[in-house]
């Protein structure tokens, strides 16, 4: 049980990490865009299942009106609203990128460029 | 104590995602790292539940996920259109 | 139907926040009574925003189909993401891009699924919709030469299975 909550942390950490450091080693807004939303997505689920683990791992001992219950309860809701508000986020944050004027660098094809968009 | 490192790891890839924050050069880049912090106190807050066994820090997060999304919404709207 | 559908959803998240408060199961009386006022008055307020009458996501094919798509596919294509942003992080090889694709998708709920796929998936991220002809333009951070003969691009290079999945599951 120990061995699986260090890995489920060690992960989390790990792209939490390579999300940050992509925010520098990335040559534009959309890539940095890119490694920000996907990887720190990605840790932050591992980094909560991994609260999860153990909060499930004292209640299966202590009984369900334990404390511990409650905790993994709220850690899954706010995975699931973390999860959901980082996509549409990112979202938002590409087309007002785009609108604002920002072009991406070294691109080889671009095809928004004079499209014309209907919304 | 466990919980702790992994807190104060966090911590530091915040300062981290600072510094791009601070020198931009865009507008839209700031944002994304403004999101990116977000995200990463809202697992900060998490982390810290666990740590501390404080169920109210949780509830705080799920909250500030929901508050974080809007603002980050409200900023790309105005820099979508130059005011609200 | 909208208003029943919403406040039942509602009822079932402030239960879910408010375990282990009491002895009645596991909530108290005064929360489960609090709950239900609050999930009337809010299914009333919201009944038009959240579903439309729209119900064919309360269809429990759906709904298996979706729980199915966020565990075998949507997951692994997510790792396969991290994996692959990771590399491009340490390698720093990048070929970028801004393509338009034409899934062809029928509604609103599915083009969200599939928008917000593509987000949290290998190397695409969406950028801007077309909402009378739900065309996504699609930044990508590594462009396949093979995807460039046709405009709009073939969805099969840049998303997979993804569109069939979305009409399946709200089509």
């Amino acid at each position: 049980m120990n061995i699986a909550l260090y890995i489920f942390i060690g992960i989390g950490c790990l792209f939490n990490l390579i999300g940050v450091i992509g925010l520098h080693r990335f040559p534009d807004f959309y890539t940095r865009l890119h490694a920000a939303t996907k990887c720190t997505t990605f840790g932050s689920i591992f980094l909560i299942i991994a609260v999860m683990i153990q909060s499930i791992a004292i209640w299966t001992t202590e009984g369900i009106s334990s404390p511990e219950s409650v905790l993994s309860i709220h850690s899954f809701i706010a995975m699931i609203a973390l999860v959901l508000t980082n996509a549409t986020g990112a979202h938002a944050i590409a087309r007002a990128g785009h609108r604002s004027g920002v072009k991406p660098v070294r691109a080889v094809v671009d095809d928004i460029d004079g499209a014309k968009i209907n919304d | 104590m466990m919980w702790i490192s992994v807190a104060i790891a966090l911590v530091i890839f915040i300062i981290v995602a600072l510094i791009r924050l601070i020198i931009g050069p865009t507008i839209p880049d700031r944002l994304v790292a403004l999101d990116t912090i977000n995200t990463i106190v809202i697992v900060i807050m998490i982390v810290l539940g666990a740590a501390f066994k404080e169920v109210l820090l949780i509830d705080v997060a799920i909250v500030y996920a929901v508050l974080s999304f809007i603002t980050t919404l409200f900023i790309a709207k105005y820099i979508e259109k130059g005011n609200f | 139907m909208a208003f029943l559908v919403t406040s039942i959803t509602v009822y079932i998240f402030y239960l879910l926040m408010t375990t282990s408060s009491g002895n009645l199961l596991l909530w108290s009386k005064e929360e489960l009574i609090i709950g239900g006022v609050l999930a009337i008055v809010v299914g009333a307020l919201t009944k038009n925003i959240l579903v439309k009458k729209d119900l064919r996501m309360l269809s429990p094919r759906r709904i298996f189909l979706f729980l199915i798509y966020l565990i075998f596919v949507w997951f692994p294509a997510l790792a396969v993401a991290n994996i692959d942003v990771a590399y491009r992080v340490i390698t720093g090889k990048i070929n970028p891009g801004i393509v338009k694709i034409q899934p062809k998708l029928p509604n609103d709920l599915s083009l969200m699924i599939l928008a917000n796929s593509i987000t949290l998936t290998p190397g695409t991220l969406s950028v801007e919709v077309d909402e009378k002809t739900n065309a996504l333009y699609v930044h990508w951070i590594n462009v396949d030469k093979a995807a460039l003969k046709k405009m709009p691009r073939d969805p099969k290079y840049v998303c997979g299975k993804f569109p069939e999945w979305a009409r399946r599951i709200a089509g």
